[in-house]
């Protein structure tokens, strides 16, 4: 199986040649070839502009039985403490759109244990219908009874489509749901629409963001996605919005999980986690001691941000492991991301270019990341820093 | 004790970028290695070897075109006992459901497993499905963004995992899978002796006859999502230069992230 070259249409002029990351083609005869080693990414069919490449169909063209009996949209309400997580509500806001585009009804889905009051603003965010499972197996979170439970729910209800939040959780237990539902999912999108026959598509980033893939689930029901934190606005529809409550059973065998929950730890402060913060500010090698790490950390509280670092900061222990952020590390995508005394290496931008806002602070005018920025600052840090943190200090 | 590691042949990266000018990708040079969160991978499986060499069996298998047989060598040279490539025609194009549902057939063949170890994700896709759609499909129970693995007893792990806002600790029965990040540990370097095996060593490969898989079921036929359309993303183009002197430009950075209404600010 590989990308289909049309050679009435192709020219030979080799764009397509160059932009293959795993060099599966060719120019043979005047025509591109494409040989056994590609992976069927489809960068080459945008890179060609006469229209040439294009990819094999999936599936064997067949639609689920009972196609027709899947209806509707679903997200699945994350919560914390007692609160929903917000993607949930931008989740909500966003398949509204969608729901109201195809007219088709909103669910939303909360697991857990003494949940009571929290479908409420379900409601508000734009929900017409919310089912809950209130459990005290779902009081801690494992992959096996959520997913249960939630696969159980759409086998019975029948979706068209379910969405969650790409966090830790969702990225965790939705690929069970969607292996237990035997149909497809797209991981971390950033975008949502529906086509001209109703499918959804699912745009997401792919080789560390440096490409876009927009994806349907043509022969699958419910189609899935999990969906980034904050790339969609959250938008309140009402103070008080009525919606039908459905408390559901489900059959006690679900909540079997095998996994047990001996502690689950929050961190707090400056040192919280970077993945949850509207404001992230990192510190690399240019930090140059441990020490100065205080003078991001107190921004960081100043703002009720969070500190992360680059691997080079890691590696030379000035910060903590868990603040690392890029490919090995952590992704983040928060309101402002600041990089102060960062080169910016690619492997360290994909873990953060989905930010808003990107500050860089460097006083190397050449250095890679104020080519990943939107407000540059060449200066020395150690200047820089203390004034800008006056500033704060001034319009707190 | 029979440990499964999951490995991924992916191009590095870096060698994917978008040309400033034309906004099209290109490729310099078509490097591949060893997907870096396989790497952590296998060494927690070393790891857990090293502490019963005699009665720990590693078996690393990826599924992927005939040169993915480098990263089973790499692995074989860093001290896994056997190593299993999945490569067919067939295979090519599948999703993460395919993939999953070709590598769950190929454990199944390999017999008894106690433990499946996955990298966290694999840096071309991204996705993070793999493990725990495998997981399902073998019916495991499973943890993902696994920093730390102990022993509570023979048959029962304590793992420590990541969350978004802090760390669970878990008990997990074996057999179990896992996906790790890389706190696991540092990946060792090739030995000696293990790379001379490695280069002896006749990687089996398995296609879709030996899995007793049919073709409707594997890559891209057997996959559910279909790209349609692949692109650039919009880049910031308008990037700003904040010039001035220090207080100046600090002055004028604070007025613009709170104009733009950054939270805190």
């Amino acid at each position: 199986m590989k990308a289909l070259i049309d050679e009435n249409l192709c020219t030979g002029c080799g764009t397509c040649i160059d932009v293959c990351p795993v060099g599966a083609i060719t120019l043979s005869e005047g025509k591109a070839k494409v040989s056994d080693e590609c992976t069927l990414c489809g960068i080459c069919v945008d890179s060609c502009e006469f229209g040439a490449i294009s990819l094999p169909k999936v599936g064997t063209g067949e639609l689920p039985r009972d196609y027709e009996t899947y209806r509707g949209i679903w997200v699945y309400a994350e919560w914390r403490h007692g609160t929903i997580h917000r993607v949930s509500y931008e989740l909500l806001s966003k398949a509204r759109q969608l729901a109201d585009k195809k007219h088709v009804p909103l669910a939303s889905v909360l697991l857990g244990y003494r949940l009571n009051g929290l479908e409420r603003d379900l409601f508000n965010y734009g929900a017409d219908i919310v089912y809950v499972v209130d459990h005290p197996s779902l009081a801690y979170f494992t992959d096996e009874a959520y997913g249960n439970v939630l696969a159980y729910l759409a086998k019975e209800y029948r979706p068209e489509i379910l969405l969650a939040g790409a966090t830790s959780i969702g990225r965790s237990f939705i690929p069970r749901v969607a292996a237990l539902l035997k149909t497809g999912l797209t991981a971390d999108c950033t975008d949502l629409d529906i086509n001209e026959e109703g499918l959804l598509v699912q745009t997401r980033p792919a080789f560390g963001g440096n490409i876009m893939a927009s994806i349907l689930c043509p022969y699958g029901r419910p189609q899935m996605a999990t969906v980034r934190p904050r790339v969609m606005e959250a938008c309140r529809l009402a103070e008080t919005r009525s919606g039908v409550l459905e408390r559901v059973s489900v059959p006690e065998e679900l909540f079997k999980s095998r996994i047990e929950v001996l502690e689950e730890t929050v961190c707090e402060g400056p040192s919280a986690s970077i993945v949850e913060a509207d404001v992230v500010i990192s510190g690399g090698r240019g930090l140059g001691r441990k020490e100065n790490f205080r003078m991001l950390e107190e921004l960081a509280r100043l703002v009720n941000g969070a500190v992360g670092a680059s691997r080079g900061a890691v590696e030379s222990g000035f910060a903590d492991p868990s603040q690392q952020v890029g490919q090995t590390g952590r992704t983040v995508a928060p309101v402002l991301y600041m990089a102060v005394g960062i080169s910016g290496a690619i492997q360290h931008v994909v873990g953060m270019q989905g930010s808003r806002i990107i500050v860089a602070v460097n006083k190397d005018p050449q250095a890679p990341i104020f080519n990943v920025c939107h407000y540059g600052v060449v200066a020395d840090l150690f200047e820089f820093i203390p004034e800008f943190i006056k500033l704060v200090k001034g319009g707190c | 004790m029979h440990i499964v590691v999951c490995v991924k042949q992916v191009p590095e990266t870096q060698n994917v970028k978008i040309d400033p000018t034309t906004n099209t990708l290109v490729r310099q040079g078509v490097a591949s290695m060893m997907n870096p969160f396989d790497r952590f991978a296998l060494e927690a499986a070393l790891r857990i070897k090293d502490m019963d060499r005699d009665n720990v069996n590693i078996t690393v298998i990826t599924m992927g075109p005939p040169q993915a047989k480098e990263v089973l060598i790499d692995a074989l040279s860093r001290g896994a006992d056997d190593a299993v490539l999945l490569s067919d025609q067939a295979f090519a194009g599948a999703d993460t459901w395919a993939t999953s549902y070709t590598l769950a057939s190929a454990i199944r063949k390999l017999g008894s497993v106690d433990l499946i170890i996955c990298g966290k994700q694999a840096i071309d896709g991204d996705t993070a499905q793999v493990g725990p759609e495998l997981a399902t499909l073998l019916d495991l129970p499973y943890a993902t963004y696994v920093s730390r693995i102990e022993f509570l007893e023979p048959r029962v792990l304590k793992i420590t995992r990541q969350t978004d806002e802090g760390t669970a600790v878990w008990k997990v029965p074996l057999p179990a899978l896992l996906t790790v990040l890389k706190d696991v540990g540092i990946p060792r370097v090739r030995s000696y002796r293990a790379t001379l095996r490695a280069r002896r060593y006749e990687v089996p490969i398995w296609g879709i006859s030996d899995l007793r898989l049919s073709k409707e079921s594997v890559g891209l036929k057997g996959s559910f999502t279909q790209v349609i359309k692949v692109f650039s993303p919009q880049r910031a183009k308008d990037r700003t230069f904040i010039e001035g002197s220090v207080s100046e430009q600090a002055a004028r950075l604070y007025e613009l992230l709170k104009k733009q209404g950054v939270p805190g600010l």
